[in-house]
């Protein structure tokens, strides 16, 4: 059995003239968190936006579970078993809770009418088992604007895994937590590999990235620049190297 | 009281709640200023027939103000449709049928061009309805050459007329049946159909919509064409009343309907409305009119107090939209 789980093969993305993806070629195994780093511009959140169907790739090939797929739609993306979680995006601000929990995918009889009761119960379930909220404020009933920063990452984690995902896409999930709040991230995120899950995420701070991932690509102007595992690289050589790119345009890889 | 105030249905319902307290003022200053009239069925009765032809729109329209887009083509979709119905139905010798299903499937397919310009296209809604208001209501002046249609000889006293605009045990206008039943069916929708879902979703925030895997551009496009399709529907009823189709009609309904939406306490950013608080609005700009002259005042203060009416109505749902941030 082959430990692949994502692969992309000479990926080109562009948005009218500008080359936003050149060449691009990863791979995320089985059980495997892998960071994506790079300035603003490298090209992150479109490579994240090809795997989760957002855009869609002017060549290349992807394969999930050693198959070739072609992306076509985030509904599609999701049933193959990706799962996005976007710190901005997640979650609709003035509908209940578990409305926004199955958006996209009701539980709904034939005619397409929604199974209030049991969207409720579950998300009952994943509040509880999932997210391990116990505060009394909030329920599935409560609207998504009275919950902070970190309470709503908990809720698109909690959606991702009572959907099931093999894998995980994360987009800056830390971004403006605060300390207490960024730290239960990323135990979510190294919690993801005990239950065989990968994840592919994209994060600023690398102090985070370091801790969190097994491996890191670095983009820079919508191509992979460089490679490597944890155990190869140091934390205080990783930072250097973006130092190093940020200024000279140039990496090196020994 | 004050375990009342906050209890979960107050708390999730407090649009729909101030709407109707608004209403029930407003129906007790009609009641006690104005005795001798609204203690008589007539009033009533001429309400129940007037309010269904703007208000079956605004419950329609409901859906697309939910999205945060606005349709103003739909009083030109009313003409065509109602022009198209007029001449096939006096064409055909009174096949109902024929005439009903082109008409509502013309109505469909003025939405579904609503639909497509803003979402493929891209145009704002308010700038492209604009564009299709002028545009039906001229090749409704063009056909029509600026004539009216009688339908007398083919729609009066038959079965089709009875259903939409008989009286019900001789008193209760069969439109307003269907109004209260529509509304019913609609707000179900609106609630409780997936499709309903998507369209809070989508009003809310449609990037959030568009990365949960929800169809931005076709939820949008199937409301603007359900709009289309009661609008048709809207100006057959007319025509059943008044057995007669003139050039301008439905060129009227515009104010009053999206006043009725919005008194009704939909938000015009979307994502948040109610279907009730639509029929509520309806019933409250729709009795404007015959209310004041009423009253006693004289017609020139009926526009002045509509336009009360909506601020004050508009400025309360502002102020707990406020609150709860």
């Amino acid at each position: 059995m082959s430990t692949e789980l994502l692969k992309l093969e000479n990926i080109y993305k562009n948005f009218g003239n500008v080359k936003v993806l050149k060449d691009v070629n990863i791979t995320i195994n089985k059980g495997e968190v892998v960071a994506l780093i790079g300035d603003n511009g490298a090209g992150k959140s479109t490579l994240i936006k090809v795997i989760t169907g957002v855009h869609r790739p002017n060549s290349g090939k992807i394969f999930f579970k050693e198959s070739e797929v072609e992306i076509k739609s985030v509904s599609q993306s999701r049933k193959m078993g990706i799962e996005a979680v976007y710190q901005e995006r997640a979650l609709c601000d003035q509908q209940e809770l578990y409305r926004n929990i199955f958006a996209g995918r009701e539980i709904t009889n034939s005619f397409g009418f929604l199974k209030i009761r049991q969207q409720r119960k579950e998300a009952e379930r994943i509040l509880r088992d999932y997210i391990g909220f116990t505060s009394k404020a909030i329920t599935v009933d409560s609207q998504v604007m009275g919950l902070s920063g970190g309470e709503k990452q908990g809720v698109a984690f909690g959606r991702s895994l009572y959907f099931n995902s093999d894998l995980i896409v994360l987009d800056e999930p830390t971004m403006g937590l605060s300390i207490q709040e960024t730290e239960k991230v990323l135990n979510f995120v190294k919690g993801l590999k005990n239950e065989n899950k990968s994840a592919i995420f994209i994060d600023h701070n690398i102090i985070h990235v370091y801790g969190a991932a097994d491996r890191f690509i670095i983009l820079d102007r919508g191509e992979v620049v460089g490679e490597f595992l944890k155990n190869q690289i140091s934390r205080e050589e990783l930072v250097k190297k973006m130092i190093q790119l940020h200024e000279s345009g140039k990496i090196k890889v020994e | 009281m004050s375990s009342i105030l906050n209890s979960y249905f107050v708390k999730t319902h407090r649009l729909e709640i101030s709407i109707t307290i608004i209403a029930i003022v407003l129906f007790l200053i009609y009641f006690f200023g104005a005795t001798h009239v609204f203690t008589r069925f007539p009033i009533y009765r001429a309400f129940m027939q007037s309010m269904p032809f703007f208000g079956i729109i605004a419950i329609s329209a409901t859906f697309v103000v939910t999205l945060g887009e606005i349709d103003l083509s739909f009083p030109s979709i009313v003409g065509i449709t109602s022009l198209t119905f007029g001449m096939l139905l006096t064409s055909t010798d009174g096949n109902f049928f024929i005439s009903f299903a082109l008409a509502t499937a013309l109505g469909m397919f003025a939405g579904l061009v609503n639909g497509l310009l803003v979402t493929k296209i891209g145009i704002p809604s308010i700038v492209a309805t604009i564009g299709t208001l002028f545009f039906w209501r001229g090749l409704v002046n063009v056909i029509s050459q600026g004539s009216g249609i009688a339908i007398v000889d083919e729609a009066d006293g038959t079965w089709h007329h009875m259903i939409f605009v008989d009286k019900l045990f001789g008193i209760i206008p069969a439109q307003f049946i269907w109004f209260v039943v529509l509304t019913g069916l609609m707000q179900w929708v609106y609630r409780y159909h997936k499709f309903g879902n998507h369209i809070h979703f989508v009003g809310d925030n449609k990037a959030s919509a568009q990365m949960m895997g929800i169809d931005v551009d076709r939820v949008k496009i199937i409301a603007f064409v359900q709009l289309g399709f009661f609008s048709a529907l809207a100006g057959i009823f007319t025509m059943y009343e008044m057995l007669y189709f003139w050039p301008t009609q439905g060129s009227g309904l515009m104010l009053t309907t999206l006043a009725a939406v919005f008194v009704g306490g939909t938000s015009v950013f979307g994502g948040k409305g109610t279907v009730y608080g639509t029929f509520i609005g309806v019933l409250i700009i729709g009795s404007l009119e015959s209310g004041i002259v009423a009253l006693g005042l004289s017609g020139f203060y009926v526009q002045f107090i509509n336009g009360l009416m909506i601020t004050i109505a508009v400025t309360i749902y502002a102020l707990i939209q406020k609150r709860k941030n």
